[in-house]
C-alpha cells in the first residue's frame, strides 16, 4: 500500500517535470495570412516572435522610424533587425513579394523559444500613404490548436493621406509609391488631410474618386476602399 | 501560544459584553443602559478600485469626456434596434454625461474632465464599494459627428481579481436620434462648434451600428466634415484594470 502511494507520487512528480519542460520548449507555429481587401496589396510581410518588452507598434503612440519606413514604403528591414536584435525570431517576405487582394500565403512556419511569447505581423497597405495591416504582440497560446485573428488597417500617422501616386515611398517623401493593381489615376489635386494625429491609429480608409485623370485623389473609390478587418490570420500551435 | 491565550481571553471578553448587552435589552433600567460598552466600530467598507484607460483610435474624432457607470442592476445604456434614452441622446449629440450618471440604478460613476484627442489616451479611475461591484458601462461621443458614440456596457466586474486586465476594441454606434446631415451648425466638435443636444428625433429613431461619415471631400457638398473625419472600426481601445 505504501509502495503504491510512493509510486503514484513519483508518477505525479514526473508528469510535473514533463509539463514544466514542455512550457520551456519551443512553440511551433504554422501561420496562414489572407488579404481580405478588394484592391489593396500587402507589401512583403514581416512575421515576428518576440518577448514582452518588444513591440512593432502601439496604437496611440508615435511610430518608430523603422515602422514609418515599413508603412510609407514597405521596407521591413529595420523592423526585422530590431526584432532580431531583441532576441526575437522572424519570417520575412513569406509571400515572396506582394500579397495580392483576396489571396493567401499559407503554412508560414515560425519556431519560437520560451521567451518569444508574442506574435506580431505587419505589412504596408499599397496603395496608401502610410497605411499598414498589423497585429501587435498577440500572446501565443500554450494550448495546441488553431486560432483565428482578424487584423485591422492602421495609419502610421507619419504622413498626410494626400492619395497622390507619385513614387513617394522613401521615408518623409509625401505620396504613394505605386498602385500594383494599375487602377490608380493621375493628376489628382490631392486631398488636404486636416488630421493632426501623429500617433498610430486605425486608418480612416482611403477616399479615392471616380476620375482617373484628375479629381481629388489618384485612388479609385470603387477599387481601393476597404473596411476592417483587412486580413484574416490563422495560427496553428502544434 | 501566548497570542492564542490572549485571543481566547478576548473572545471571553466579547462573550461577556454580548451577554451584558442581552441583559440590557431585557431590562427596563436606564442606569444599566448607561454602562453599556460603546457600539463596536462598523466594519470598514472595502473598496474595489478600477482604472479604465481609453485610447482614441480615430484619425480626427475627439472623444467627449468619458463616463464610467457602475450598476448592480442589469441596466442597459443602449440597445441596438431600440430608441435611445434621452440620457443617451444627451451624450451622443452633445457629449453631456449628466443625465447618464443620474439614471436610476447607477450606484457609482466617474466622468473625465477633458476630451481625448485623436490618437491620444487617458486613464480614468472609479472606486466601487465591494457590495456594489457588479457591472460597468462606459460611453463617449465621437464629437465631430451628429450623434455617434462608442463604449462597452454591462462588463462583469465580479470576476476581476487585483491586477486583472480586460481589453475591448469598441465600435461606433449611431444613436439614431439626430439625422446624420453633417451640416454646418449641427456638430458640436471642433470641426463645426455647432449645436449639441436637440430634443427633436430623426424618423429612423433607433440605435444601430454607425455607417461612418461621408464628408464634403466625398461628395456631400454641404457637409462641414472633411476626409480626415471619416473613421472605421474599431474607434477606441478600452482597458479595464482592477487596481485594488
Amino acid at each position: 500500500m505504501k509502495h503504491t502511494l510512493l509510486s503514484s507520487a513519483l508518477i505525479i512528480a514526473s508528469i510535473t517535470s514533463i509539463s514544466t519542460q514542455s512550457e520551456a520548449e519551443a512553440a511551433e507555429l504554422s501561420i496562414n495570412i489572407t488579404n481580405l481587401t478588394n484592391g489593396t496589396y500587402f507589401t512583403p510581410v514581416l512575421v515576428a516572435g518576440h518577448n514582452a518588452e518588444t513591440s512593432l507598434f502601439t496604437s496611440g503612440t508615435m511610430a518608430s522610424e523603422a515602422l514609418k519606413k515599413m508603412a510609407e514604403g514597405g521596407d521591413i528591414g529595420d523592423l526585422d533587425a530590431m526584432i532580431i536584435g531583441a532576441d526575437g525570431v522572424t519570417v520575412t517576405n513569406p509571400a515572396e513579394g506582394l500579397l495580392a487582394p483576396a489571396t493567401s500565403v499559407n503554412d508560414i512556419m515560425l519556431t519560437t523559444s520560451d521567451s518569444q511569447n508574442y506574435l506580431s505581423i505587419v505589412a504596408m497597405l499599397l496603395p496608401t500613404n502610410d497605411g499598414f495591416v498589423g497585429l501587435s504582440s498577440w500572446p501565443i497560446p500554450t494550448t495546441a490548436g488553431t486560432y483565428t485573428i482578424m487584423l485591422n488597417g492602421y495609419d502610421a500617422g507619419s504622413e498626410k493621406n494626400n492619395e497622390l501616386i507619385n513614387g513617394g515611398g522613401a521615408l518623409g517623401t509625401l505620396g504613394i509609391p505605386v498602385d500594383p493593381g494599375m487602377h490608380g489615376g493621375t493628376d489628382g489635386a490631392g486631398i488636404d488631410d486636416l488630421s493632426e494625429n501623429n500617433n498610430v491609429h486605425i486608418h480612416p480608409g482611403v477616399l479615392g474618386d471616380m476620375d482617373n485623370t484628375g479629381g481629388i485623389s489618384d485612388l479609385d473609390s470603387r477599387v481601393h476602399r476597404w473596411l476592417n478587418p483587412v486580413a484574416k490570420v490563422t495560427v496553428t500551435v502544434k | 501560544m501566548k497570542y492564542l491565550q490572549q485571543q481566547s481571553r478576548l473572545k471571553l471578553a466579547i462573550i461577556g459584553a454580548l451577554s451584558l448587552m442581552g441583559l440590557t435589552a431585557c431590562s427596563d433600567s436606564d442606569d444599566i443602559r448607561a454602562i453599556m460598552p460603546p457600539e463596536p466600530e462598523p466594519a470598514p467598507i472595502v473598496m474595489h478600485d478600477f482604472d479604465v484607460s481609453v485610447t482614441n483610435l480615430t484619425a480626427n474624432q475627439p472623444l467627449s469626456p468619458v463616463v464610467l457607470l457602475s450598476h448592480t442592476s442589469n441596466l442597459s445604456i443602449w440597445q441596438v434596434g431600440d430608441p435611445a434614452s434621452v440620457a443617451l441622446e444627451h451624450l451622443a449629440e452633445g457629449g453631456d454625461t449628466s443625465m447618464l450618471v443620474a439614471l436610476d440604478g447607477i450606484d457609482a460613476s466617474s466622468v473625465a474632465t477633458a476630451p481625448i484627442g485623436p490618437g491620444a489616451n487617458q486613464t480614468l479611475s472609479i472606486s466601487i464599494p465591494e457590495a456594489q461591484v457588479a457591472q460597468l458601462s462606459i460611453a463617449t461621443m465621437l464629437v465631430n459627428t451628429n450623434d455617434a458614440f462608442t463604449g462597452v456596457q454591462q462588463i462583469d466586474l465580479t470576476s476581476f481579481t487585483v491586477d486583472d486586465k480586460m481589453t475591448y476594441h469598441t465600435m461606433a454606434y449611431d444613436a439614431g436620434t439626430e439625422a446624420n446631415s453633417e451640416a454646418k451648425g449641427t456638430i458640436p466638435g471642433p470641426a463645426d462648434m455647432g449645436e449639441g443636444f436637440n430634443a427633436m428625433r430623426e424618423t429612423n429613431d433607433r440605435v444601430s451600428g454607425h455607417a461612418g461619415v461621408i464628408s464634403r471631400d466625398d461628395g456631400l457638398s454641404d457637409s462641414i466634415l472633411d476626409a480626415s473625419h471619416r473613421f472605421d472600426n474599431p474607434v477606441a481601445t478600452i482597458t479595464i484594470t482592477r487596481k485594488k
